[in-house]
């Protein structure tokens, strides 16, 4: 590892455990050392910090993590840097199983049978929305018939993605009680985050990031053209097919615990490339950790910004992502 | 002598239209150059006989063995393959370009050795690449881009080396270092290199005429009947010279 990329590692690092402490000390009151001191005399702090403000910025850097390595492998699959980890229709997916969990009232009367109806309701809106987001990418696999051809699965994502975001109006418009659930579900909060949440986001972390690390010199292989990679004795559409399902897994764990949020799995790998470009499994590995970072300083900043009241994280994400973009679009045109 | 490589009756189609009429061609130790005139079919036959096409009917044999009954990775050990105008963008180092051609022998989760490392350090010379192996692709020329992707395909270190108009983007004295380094390990290896340019050409041991997807002729560098069919193929806008004991093509500019 050259010197500038276990630099940019390291600093990654240093600013995860600041945005960790800071997480803790974010409060409903935004910053405050005094609000702080407070705190701590208080004899419900251990509830405040260990319930809520602890469960919640973990979370918030693990979703980031699982968010940057998404996008990470959505570029490296893609051979495209504007890839994004919603591509393969998790985001749709997700969304249209949500909706149909908060119509589920509204349907059983409307015909669909209150057996149908009842489940639904049960399966409870994190559930749905993994399930959701893994289904729009086997929809993806499906209609693009496996992922042997990058572009057939390309196109499949954005068919998908298109129709089962119709299929969501649909259903908000027959069930109009939906439309607010669905509006805080696409735009991501950190809010609901507990112990559980970042139980399930850290064993998927743990079994994803390093899955993709092994992987990740399919990516390097990838840069030098389909069948250059093929000569190299990899079997291509079965390594394809793997690095999708990491990343559908990935994708459907973050978007089940905070909803779609935005920017972090596109910016994460810009960032990393532009500061301390490298092979995949670096890059991978250096995602995540960025992804996280980005996630958590969002996470802060919507909670203290217009304290005591709070932002959503992914509108956040969205105009910081946004200007970044910009930014970097003007450099290139620069250079 | 042993054939490396050899093809029986191989058509091949490409998005419905038959490219490769029933080939034969044997690849025997030393260098072959493939040459024909535009869409001829020459990169389409090097794509086949790396097993990288689906055929239509025919079979290939490697060191005798059918190339099916290769596993996919047995097989990228035996042969090199180097793609026309192959692609290398991106954030990698030159160096960690050149180390994936030794994947073939390491697999996904092999880590590198010291024999690995010697292999790609042996490559980079080869090509004259050494010198800036920590640049990344996206700051090198073409010429310097395509020596890495040469660098690549030598570090798989195969007995078999597919090479498909290696010399694109190359200045001259970077061709000719090109085809004394192919002459250099076509006395260790199969070479077969598919090249538009006729003079380097024929600097190789064999040459093979492609023509309207068919084999139209094949010889030594110096036969006469090889000669006339490479006259009669590009339309007589060459003819072919003799300076010193190697031969050379010129264009006929009035």
């Amino acid at each position: 590892m050259t010197a500038t990329r276990r630099r940019l590692l390291l600093a990654l690092a240093a600013t995860s455990v600041l945005l960790l402490l800071a997480g803790l000390a974010a409060g409903g009151d935004g910053w405050s050392a005094a609000g702080l001191m407070q705190l701590l005399r208080d004899p419900d702090a251990g509830l405040i910090i260990g319930q809520i403000r602890a469960p919640r910025t973990l979370g918030a850097w693990l979703t980031g993590a699982l968010l940057g390595l998404a996008g990470a492998l959505a570029q490296g699959l893609f051979r495209n840097p504007l890839a994004d980890p919603f591509l393969l229709g998790s985001a749709s997916g997700a969304s249209l199983a949500v909706v149909a969990v908060l119509a589920a009232g509204t349907l059983g009367a409307q015909g669909l049978g209150p057996p149908a109806a009842g489940m639904l309701s049960r399966v409870g809106l994190v559930a749905a929305a993994f399930v959701g987001a893994l289904g729009g990418v086997l929809l993806t696999l499906l209609l693009a018939r496996g992922a042997q051809h990058t572009l057939r699965l390309l196109l499949a994502g954005v068919v998908v993605g298109v129709v089962l975001s119709a299929l969501s109006d649909l259903l908000t418009l027959a069930a109009p009680e939906a439309l607010r659930g669905r509006q805080v579900f696409m735009l991501g909060s950190t809010g609901f985050l507990g112990w559980d949440s970042c139980l399930l986001l850290g064993m998927g972390l743990v079994l994803t990031l390093p899955a993709a690390l092994r992987l990740s010199r399919t990516l390097d292989a990838l840069v030098l053209g389909e069948d250059s990679a093929r000569s190299l004795g990899l079997a291509l559409p079965q390594l394809r097919l793997a690095l999708v399902c990491l990343l559908a897994a990935a994708t459907g764990l973050a978007v089940s615990q905070t909803g779609l949020v935005a920017f972090v799995g596109l910016a994460a790998p810009h960032l990393v490339r532009r500061c301390a470009p490298g092979a995949h499994g670096y890059t991978l590995l250096a995602s995540a950790v960025a992804g996280a970072v980005l996630l958590l300083a969002a996470d802060v900043a919507a909670r203290t910004l217009i304290a005591p009241q709070e932002l959503p994280v992914g509108v956040l994400t969205a105009v910081f992502g946004g200007v970044y973009l910009l930014l970097l679009l003007n450099r290139q045109r620069e250079a | 002598m042993t054939v490396a490589l050899r093809a029986q009756d191989l058509s091949v189609a490409l998005g419905g239209r038959t490219v490769l009429h029933g080939v034969s061609i044997e690849l025997q130790p030393g260098w072959t150059a493939i040459v024909g005139p535009n869409g001829a079919g020459k990169s389409t036959l090097l794509r086949a006989l790396a097993g990288l096409l689906p055929r239509q009917s025919g079979q290939v044999w490697l060191q005798g063995r059918p190339l099916d009954d290769w596993s996919v990775r047995e097989r990228a050990r035996h042969i090199a393959w180097l793609a026309q105008q192959g692609q290398a963008h991106g954030d990698l180092t030159v160096r960690e370009l050149v180390q994936l051609g030794r994947l073939p022998h390491l697999g996904l989760f092999g880590a590198p050795g010291p024999e690995d490392e010697r292999q790609v350090d042996e490559a980079l010379q080869a090509t004259e690449c050494a010198a800036w192996q920590r640049r990344r692709l996206q700051q090198l020329s073409g010429g310097e881009r395509q020596r890495c992707l040469l660098a690549r395909a030598l570090a798989v270190c195969a007995p078999v080396l597919l090479l498909d108009e290696p010399t694109t983007h190359l200045d001259p004295p970077h061709q000719v270092a090109v085809v004394r380094l192919l002459q250099g390990l076509a006395l260790q290896g199969t070479v077969a290199s598919v090249l538009h340019d006729l003079p380097l050409a024929l600097q190789a041991d064999r040459v093979v005429l492609v023509r309207c997807g068919r084999v139209v002729a094949a010889g030594r560098h110096d036969d006469p009947a090889l000669h006339a069919a490479l006259c009669e193929a590009f339309d007589h806008a060459i003819h072919i010279q003799r300076i010193g004991t190697r031969f050379t093509a010129l264009h006929k500019l009035g």
